[in-house]
């Protein structure tokens, strides 16, 4: 029975080789080969060749076909010194791969020979329980979980619908969570607004938030902008960046203001809003949908809008809405499953019913459509207390 | 008869009603079946005797804005949604 060494020997055999030299030239020309690094995942961390594909030895067989269907693909396996990698190569060969070659000297070779090297972003052993829920649902995973941790998120209003919101997006390590809201808060608002508490009576909402929020999840750092949006702001705001927009604002100019940046900075705003036992939510996604102003072209006057201050509304409704808004936005940061754009959801809390309308693009909206009429920020106050026209 | 859903703004004006049996063939005459009852939803429905822009009408899922308007044809057993905007967040 063949040794190790005599085993390696006689594999080595079967198999072609490419040296790190040869390997690095075709690293940056159109037909570069794929690189599989069949290492263990914590000499994949330390760095690799960039652009490789990893799969550990362990699994290889089993989930190459599914990460490289086309096996007329130039592969390039290594390892750290090219033995490892020389048995996964055969193995390559013997699954119907055309054509694979094992790296010469591995690894260390490379590295010795001063090629570049990408060092992988991992998530922290800390990172890893924490999010480990996560980590393990395919659509979310290890990339997914960065693209969470790299996510910009500016919520619009820390209350009702802000607080479960920002909650949740905290919780998932959305990594920047800008927070709009000039309020400080009262007692009246505890009823709903979980992010706050009652030794924050007083406190600007949005240091309260940042407080909880930051406690929560210390991988969460939390912007925050204590002044109501208009339109003399919205662009230093804005001029962050951000990659979604809750709106989660109490009136109806604000609402437009937001809408109509968004279009203009393309940014997706996950939209909802309560009252009473009833909620709405949905998406507006610039280019791909309707707007604010396609779904409602004008506010209704004061009297049939009253406000949940005016109104009231059930504690739990913006708890309801808002983690169906905190959805949307991991939705749209993981670039998964269904958005909400187009579909205006309607929820009856007292019935306990969910319906779906359509939402159209208008292609007379004055903001989106194909010949806007407002390419500038208004007067939203004037613009909602005017009366309204007839259609 | 279909029936109309009644936003929480204007359940005041219908005696707390979600939901109301009304007549009528279209949407417009089932909106106007629906004034004929509740008077006082007038001043909340329409603008210079037309519907007012600001409510958003739904059959089976569409705005009749995208449809044929107000006249837009209603089935026994259809459901008419009124939905006006809601600013309410906080």
């Amino acid at each position: 029975m063949a040794g190790y060494r005599e085993l390696l020997a006689r594999v080595k055999e079967e198999i072609d080789e490419i040296s790190t030299v040869r390997a690095n030239e075709l690293l940056d020309t159109p037909d570069a080969p794929l690189f599989v690094d069949v290492r263990e995942p914590d000499e994949w961390e330390e760095g690799h060749i960039p652009g490789a594909l990893y799969t550990g030895r362990g699994r290889l067989e089993q989930r190459i076909e599914g990460l490289v269907p086309d096996k007329s693909r130039p592969l390039v396996v290594y390892c750290s010194a090219g033995s490892r990698s020389a048995f996964a190569a055969k193995a390559l060969a013997e699954l119907g791969y055309e054509d694979v070659v094992n790296l010469a000297g591995g690894f260390s070779d490379w590295k010795r020979n001063g090629f570049d090297v990408t060092i992988p972003r991992v998530l922290t052993p800390e990172q890893r329980s924490r999010y480990s829920r996560h980590l393990l649902i395919p659509e979310v995973g290890e990339d997914g979980q960065q693209r969470l941790l790299d996510a910009r998120i500016l919520l619009v209003g820390a209350g009702g619908l802000g607080s479960p919101a920002s909650l949740y997006l905290a919780a998932a390590g959305v990594g920047t969570l800008g927070i709009i809201d000039a309020d400080v808060v009262d007692e009246s608002n505890l009823q709903r607004q979980i992010v706050h508490s009652t030794d924050r009576l007083g406190e600007p909402k949005v240091l309260s938030a940042k407080r909880t929020l930051e406690a929560l999840n210390p991988d969460v750092r939390v912007i925050p902008f204590q002044e109501r949006l208009t339109s003399e702001n919205v662009e230093r705001i804005l001029a962050d960046g951000w990659d979604v927009i809750i709106d989660g604002a109490d009136n109806f100019p604000t609402r437009y203001l937001v809408n109509d940046a968004s279009v203009w900075h393309g940014i997706p705003v996950v939209h909802g809003s309560i009252f009473r036992f009833e909620g709405q939510v949905t998406v507006f996604a610039p280019g791909e949908g309707p707007c604010y102003r396609c779904l409602f072209p004008q506010p209704p006057p004061a009297e049939l809008a009253p406000s949940c201050a005016e109104g009231g509304v059930l504690g739990v409704l913006p708890g309801i809405i808002g983690s169906i808004q905190a959805n949307e936005a991991l939705k749209l940061v993981l670039g998964r499953g269904d958005s909400l754009a187009g579909r205006l959801l309607l929820f009856d809390a007292l019935g306990t019913t969910l319906d779906e309308v359509n939402v159209r693009r208008d292609p007379y909206c004055p903001v989106c459509g194909d010949n806007p009429e407002i390419t500038e920020y208004i007067d939203y106050v004037e613009f909602c207390n005017t009366p309204v026209g007839l259609d | 008869m279909a029936a109309v859903r009644i936003p929480p703004t204007l359940r005041a004006e219908v005696g707390g009603r979600r939901e109301l049996e009304v007549g009528g063939d279209t949407v417009g005459a089932v909106i106007e079946d629906l004034v004929d009852r509740y008077p006082a939803l007038a001043d909340q429905l329409y603008a210079g005797g037309e519907l007012a822009s600001f409510v958003n009408v739904y059959l089976g899922g569409e705005d009749i804005r995208t449809l044929d308007g107000l006249e837009t044809p209603v089935y026994e057993s259809e459901t008419v949604i009124l939905l006006p905007a809601m600013a309410g967040g906080a």
